[in-house]
């Protein structure tokens, strides 16, 4: 079956979103539709990829305005009477066509204190840890940084606040550290001040979008809000908490 | 000075897989400056994928396990061709480079008593791999890269190294392209580590990610390094067969540890027919014992499932070609089964296996904990690459090192499964230690003007080529050579199908020289697959020459027309080096030492 793709290119002028035509035969994904014409019509069409496997995070963008993996979307799951939108992420700059900045995560990454572990448990250096302990932390470490969670927290694409929000990713990259049963670093007041924890209000896209199914705002936003809270005087949360108490 | 942008550091680590980032780790840490390059965002190496776990003989499982018992399976699974110093090494040092990532925060799955917990993996006596679900891989590299972040390394982030810079014969740096631009940088380095990875992307059914094109194997060809065993490639026996479009993914060998079973059409477990006789002994011939050895019996035999990769892939293979494979041309793995023998087999799946258990449910519309999956084999690994000492990492280029999938020597003809992450680990570390020390004793190389302008041009060419009448197309080469080495140096070879493979490479190579490519140098995938053509044909040509002259059968290299292992080819590794052509030579086996010699045989 042949399907009509438009797929955002880049020119000097910015860029538009440009039409191409391939064969959809079973079982493809958006990315193969992607390197299909790229091989068949556009040698320069620039598109990041790595695993195709939904396991480097890499190919992150827009498909019919839903920020999703490309190698994991099925074509089959895209309605395919219509053509079919590909944008690269809106929330950071384009480097070209579907190709995005996203060296901001990494700097914010930087700036958030590293792991700390206690002293050795055991005279052989090691340590001991339930499983049953670090059970939370293995679901944030699942992360497979392709910032879509990023893409769509309005904090940071419409309000373009990377600078001061870490955004959703470091929210659940610091709740790892905080929550890891051996770490002894203390992140409260930076949460609060460097990673602008305080703008977040809750909307929880974040969470429908990612991919790794990790349960961003509830299991790490939520509970790093509420040591803030509890350290800083903070009215809105307290509100927001006897809110949801309530219910 | 060139009018490139120039960047100087002591060492240089091309590549931020698990090997990379250690060996970026431990250069640093030994306080030389150190600049790693990766053509892929920090991160999202290969590296990532690995599912199944990390080997080490840590003990927490089976205390009976040690770093001896470890050597005899390697040495074993590598049919003896291993460099058994680095085996030693390796299985010494793996414990601790295992538990050094705990320090750095990653957190394994655990034992009952809060230990690492370790699975059982083919080949391995004793359950061995240190393991997060069946995300190991992601696990290992988040852990380096958030550590390394901190270690005041240099990154330089979708940097492609286009060769290696020489000072008469040592090293002095590398030459560069940034992919946001396409501009070129050189770096100034009195040390290079080179840690690429696999090449993969040869072939056309294959495990690997995009950057494992064999880039990094061929630039040290090139610089003039020599490369050993390179006919040793590992085909994994799991990989998807349906849908085409994910044909080649890997399936872990967890599913087979965790009980996981091979059927073929008739439903009957074939790998009971063909049990190798060196295996013999440790392997079990009945179904319920082996049931039990997967769920931790210390006195129950592993299933043949269980076998070397080698040998298993070579059976399904069979399977299929004599008629009795699935109905998309592979053999099923049925990890459902288990539901006789456990009450909430499901969940119990979607725990151990939960990447599986998404990757057939999102991409083929399976549900493994209620059907059978449908696996053949596929290109996975390479055993081959740049020899290196077994001590420093040293290739046999002064200043120039190697670690990881692209080094060769640890695995012999086969690899154990988890045997590559901990080696990423071992020999990271210790390239990353002797490159800061050469560094430090050695002053920089002379850059030179000549050299680098013929490798820029040379780079920018098939821009040149765009109007010619007889330009051909970078993706459209790529894909026939896939294709051929897919057909003709395969799992199982011939002599006449190797040769076919070696003419069929010059006449690739010719119509290499005439690719070209449209746009501007930003970002350009075309011209990327234009400059890695070299790279990839070079290594399938060192692979295809080293597979003719090995005639003889004997782990990830099978030949038809040799079934048995040969005793004079056992006794020699294969290298190949650059010369007018490329040129291949027999070195002798080294002697295993006494007592490492008295090892195997108490293992045996
Ligand atoms: C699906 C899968 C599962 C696996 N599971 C396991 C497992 O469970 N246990 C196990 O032990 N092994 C496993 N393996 C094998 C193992 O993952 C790899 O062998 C290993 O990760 C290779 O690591 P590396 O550091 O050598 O290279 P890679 O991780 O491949 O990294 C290579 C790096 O080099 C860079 N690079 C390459 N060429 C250039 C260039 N020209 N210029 C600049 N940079 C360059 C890349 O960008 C990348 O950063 C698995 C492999 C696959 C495919
Ligand atoms: S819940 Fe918070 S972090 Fe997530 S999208 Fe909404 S505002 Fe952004
Ligand atoms: S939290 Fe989820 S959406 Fe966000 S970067 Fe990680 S995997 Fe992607
Ligand atoms: S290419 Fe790796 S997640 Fe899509």
């Amino acid at each position: 079956m042949k399907v009509t793709f438009q797929i955002w290119r880049s020119d000097s002028n910015g860029g538009q979103l440009k039409d191409y035509q391939t064969e959809i035969t079973e079982g493809m994904v958006v990315l193969d539709a992607v390197h299909q014409i790229q091989a068949e019509h556009a040698n320069d069409l620039a598109v990041r990829w790595n695993c195709k496997a939904g396991k480097c995070g890499s190919c992150s963008a827009e498909i019919n305005g839903r920020p999703r993996l490309m190698c994991m979307t099925r074509m089959d799951q895209v309605p395919v009477d219509k053509p079919v939108t590909i944008h690269p992420m809106k929330a950071f700059p384009i480097i070209k066509d579907l190709v995005t900045d996203v060296s901001v995560n990494y700097r914010v990454k930087k700036r958030i204190k590293k792991f700390k572990p206690r002293k050795p448990d055991a005279a052989d250096g090691t340590w001991r840890m339930a499983q049953s302990d670090i059970d939370r932390v293995q679901e944030f470490r699942k992360c497979i940084e392709c910032f879509l969670c990023q893409d769509v927290c309005h904090v940071l694409r419409e309000h373009d606040l990377h600078e001061k929000f870490a955004g959703p990713r470091h929210m659940v990259y610091t709740a790892a550290l905080e929550m890891h049963p051996l770490d002894v670093e203390d992140r409260t007041e930076d949460l609060k001040k460097q990673e602008g924890i305080g703008f977040c209000n809750i909307t929880k896209c974040c969470t429908t979008v990612c991919p790794e199914k990790i349960t961003i705002t509830d299991n790490a936003i939520i509970p790093l809000k509420e040591r803030v809270a509890d350290r800083f005087y903070d009215p809105l949360f307290r509100f927001f908490r006897l809110f949801t108490k309530k219910n | 000075m060139s009018t490139y942008e120039t960047y100087s550091h002591d060492v240089l680590v091309i590549g931020s897989g698990g090997a990379g980032l250690r060996a970026a780790i431990e250069a640093s840490a030994a306080g030389v400056s150190v600049g790693m390059v990766c053509r892929s965002l920090l991160g999202k190496a290969h590296t990532v994928m690995a599912e199944g776990g990390v080997a080490a003989s840590l003990g927490n499982v089976d205390d009976r396990d040690n770093w001896k018992v470890h050597f005899a399976d390697t040495m074993r699974g590598g049919q003896y061709l291993n460099n058994w110093r680095m085996v030693e090494l390796f299985t010494k040092e793996a414990p601790d480079r295992v538990r050094e990532l705990e320090a750095w925060g990653a957190v394994f799955d655990r034992t009952a008593d809060g230990r690492i917990l370790q699975r059982n993996f083919g080949g391995h006596k004793y359950p061995r791999l240190a393991h997060v679900g069946d995300r190991t891989g992601l696990e290992m590299i988040r852990t380096l890269q958030d550590h390394g972040i901190h270690q005041g390394i240099d990154i330089y982030q979708e940097y492609t190294i286009v060769s290696l810079l020489k000072d008469g014969d040592r090293i002095a740096g590398a030459i560069a392209y940034d992919r946001e631009k396409g501009l070129f940088k050189i770096f100034h380095s009195k040390a290079v580590i080179i840690a690429t990875g696999g090449m993969g992307k040869i072939y056309k059914i294959s495990s690997n990610s995009w950057d494992c094109t064999g880039g990094g194997i061929s630039i040290a060809y090139h610089a003039g390094a020599e490369l050993i065993d390179m006919e040793f490639v590992q085909f994994h026996p799991t990989g998807m067969v349906w849908p085409p479009s994910v044909r080649g993914l890997l399936i872990t060998e967890g599913v087979r540890g965790e009980g996981g079973v091979l059927r073929n059409s008739n439903g009957k477990r074939f790998m009971f027919d063909d049990i190798p006789e060196n295996y013999k002994n440790q392997t079990s011939n009945n179904e319920e014992e082996g049931w039990r050895y997967t769920q931790g019996d210390k006195n129950a035999k592993r299933p043949p499932e269980l076998l070397t990769r080698d040998h298993v892939a070579r059976c399904i293979r069979r399977e299929i070609k004599e008629g009795r494979g699935s109905p998309h041309g592979g053999v099923f793995l049925d990890i459902a089964w288990i539901k006789e023998k456990i009450s909430n087999a499901p969940e119990h799946i979607k725990k151990k296996l939960p990447s599986m258990y998404h990757q057939f449910k999102e991409l083929a519309n399976v549900d493994i904990t209620k059907e059978s999956m449908e696996v053949g084999p596929t290109t996975h690994y390479i055993m081959g690459g740049i020899r290196v000492d077994a001590d420093t990492q040293m290739t046999t280029v002064p200043g120039l090192f190697a670690a990881g999938e692209c080094a060769a020597g640890l695995h012999g003809a086969n690899r154990l499964g988890g045997n590559s992450l901990s080696d990423l680990l071992v020999f990271g570390k210790r390239a990353g230690e002797s490159a800061a020390q050469y560094a430090k004793a050695n002053q920089k190389g002379k850059l030179s003007e000549k050299q680098i302008e013929e490798l820029s041009k040379e780079a920018l060419d098939p821009f040149s080529r765009e109007a010619n009448a007889d330009k051909e197309n970078p993706f459209q080469i790529q894909s026939d050579l896939q294709e051929m080495m897919q057909d003709l140096v395969g799992i199982v070879r011939t002599e006449k199908e190797l040769i076919e493979a070696l003419n069929r490479l010059e006449e690739l190579k010719r119509r290499a020289a005439k690719v070209a490519c449209g746009g501007n140098r930003g970002y350009n995938p075309g011209w990327h697959t234009a400059i890695e053509l070299k790279h990839m044909l070079t290594v399938a040509e060192a692979i295809a020459m080293s597979a003719l002259e090995r005639k003889e059968s004997r782990g990830g290299h099978f030949r038809d027309d040799f079934p048995d292992k040969s005793e004079e080819l056992g006794s020699v590794n294969l290298s190949i080096s650059k010369g007018e052509k490329m040129k291949l030579q027999r070195i002798p086996k080294q002697k295993l030492r006494d007592d490492l010699q008295q090892i195997v045989e108490e293992n045996k």
